[in-house]
């Protein structure tokens, strides 16, 4: 992806949005589509402008925002640890792969109705969905981490003596670390999609109640502009983690090959 | 004794977890964590065929049409975007766009439109779903090795044959990458547009348990959602290996030689 950008003169990727805009501008104003299922995107942009200048759309944000970082810690901090710990055993990797294996595919937003139960339309219930979903995705990714460490590299440094502490630190973690990375990119957008979905159908506070919001009042401009920043976080979060890991893997790009999951 | 080792190992925990739930909660008193034993009994008692047919099977059928045409659709658009360069170039922002918003989103738009019947929740799969199939068939179409385009070509391998046997297969490993990620998002989108507004389907009756207190039927259906999604995936995983038997050999084969 990051290769087609790099290679394209900006105008033609400014072209699509633009296009975007004046379809979405066009199609209300020609009659095509109902302007009040769609309104015209000028009429969003105001709705935008207007919600931006109110304190409870910059709460909203803040709420979302703060439910998905919380949860993503934890769930990279729970993931990363139980991946190295179930990782660098055998046996526990082969007592725990089915139970993995079942675990993962569960929706989480089966959990909906226990969240609910349990916290309410509280914080506790958002976090409770987005750690769950983040949690998977960096634990498999990380388990395939220590599952790339090289044999030799390992036996190297057994008979050196490292200590087990210094095998983690010296030849399991610099494996894992773009696993561990690859991990924290889709577990973000997750977390995202999953805070955003807490809010949306529990209630919870956040971007997702003031759609829910918009849409029961019938305020359908307003309900676009906030789709539409929801896309942006969305963007945002997915530039940001690449960037990142783009930096702090910059020793390692060459030599991994990344896990398509 | 291998088999043997093999399945005490896959089976042990899940066993260990299993009876160590059972035990733990038999003597509950906690009105939302009820004994498994209660659980297991409204499982049975709920999910008669009855029930399966009026509440899972429309579940069932609107999760495969919509994945399907997602399927379908985001093939097809991602082998036309992956051959056109400037038509990437014009298109890839505003997908990425619409990929990185959270596709329930979506749910109160699509009821604007096709209002609240089987059709919103189809198309409400098919929009959340469709575009890690579309970006990752880009992407397969896009890293076809040239060498193999121009042989193809110097052979006269063109048209239909030169999509079916040179480009698809080609990209099929990205393909099914994008494929299994968007089978999670349906079933999430499933769940989530029958939550919303609905009459019948697995998300609607576990919501309506929640919402009349109805505890251990709320569990038993939390557990056949997952099942489901267990089931899936397996689905998936079988599938998947046999469409890409010759890739998995192939890679075992490169790792063999170094």
């Amino acid at each position: 992806m990051t290769t087609a950008r790099r290679g394209h003169p900006v105008p033609l990727a400014l072209a699509g949005p633009a296009g975007l805009l004046l379809i979405v501008e066009a199609l209300p104003r020609l009659g095509l589509v109902d302007a009040r299922y769609l309104p015209p995107a000028s009429r969003i942009a105001t709705a935008l402008a207007a919600e931006a200048a109110t304190p409870a759309f910059w709460q909203a944000v803040a709420d979302t925002l703060y439910a998905w970082a919380t949860g993503l810690l934890i769930a990279v901090v729970a993931g990363v640890l139980a991946g190295l710990v179930i990782g660098s055993a055998p046996v526990l990797r082969a007592l725990t792969a089915s139970t993995v294996e079942f675990l993962r595919p569960i929706p989480s937003v089966a959990l909906i109705p226990v969240a609910v139960l349990l916290y309410g339309t509280e914080l506790g219930s958002t976090l409770l969905l987005v750690c769950y979903a983040a949690f998977w995705q960096v634990l498999v990714q990380v388990l395939y981490g220590v599952a790339d460490v090289d044999p030799v590299a390992e036996e190297t440094a057994r008979s050196f003596r490292f200590s087990a502490w210094g095998r983690v630190r010296h030849v399991l973690w610099p494996t894992a670390l773009p696993y561990v990375f690859t991990g924290i990119r889709l577990a973000a957008s997750v977390a995202l999609v999953l805070a955003v979905t807490a809010e949306l159908v529990i209630g919870a506070p956040g971007l997702g109640r003031e759609i829910a919001t918009a849409q029961n009042s019938d305020a359908v401009p307003t309900m676009y502009a906030l789709i539409v920043v929801t896309g942006a976080l969305g963007v945002v979060i997915n530039l940001l983690t690449r960037t990142g890991e783009r930096r702090l893997l910059a020793w390692h790009q060459s030599v991994r090959g990344e896990v398509a999951v | 004794m291998n088999m043997l080792k093999r399945v005490v190992l896959a089976t042990a925990l899940p066993i260990v977890l299993f009876t160590g739930w059972y035990w733990l909660s038999a003597g509950s008193e906690s009105y939302y964590a009820p004994p498994l034993r209660a659980i297991l009994q409204a499982f049975a008692d709920t999910w008669r065929p009855q029930r399966l047919r009026a509440d899972v099977a429309p579940s069932l059928l609107r999760l495969v049409a919509g994945y399907l045409s997602a399927a379908l659709i985001g093939v097809g658009l991602g082998v036309a975007v992956g051959l056109h360069p400037r038509l990437r170039a014009v298109l890839e922002p505003v997908l990425e766009f619409f990929r990185a918003i959270p596709p329930p989103v979506l749910v109160p738009v699509i009821m604007l439109f096709a209002g609240i019947g089987d059709g919103m929740k189809v198309i409400v799969i098919v929009f959340g779903c469709v575009w890690p199939i579309l970006l990752n068939t880009v992407e397969g179409v896009r890293a076809t090795d040239s060498v193999v385009l121009d042989t193809a070509r110097a052979y006269g391998v063109t048209g239909p044959a030169r999509l079916t046997r040179v480009l698809l297969p080609s990209a099929s490993p990205r393909i099914a990458a994008g494929l299994r990620q968007a089978l999670s998002i349906a079933i999430i989108l499933m769940v989530i547009s029958e939550m919303f507004a609905s009459s019948n389907g697995l998300g609607f009756a576990i919501v309506q348990f929640q919402r009349s207190f109805a505890i251990p039927e709320m569990w038993s259906g939390i557990i056949l959602l997952g099942l489901l999604g267990f089931a899936l995936s397996l689905l998936f995983r079988l599938a998947e290996r046999r469409a890409l038997r010759w890739y998995e050999g192939l890679r075992a084969a490169r790792r063999r030689a170094g």
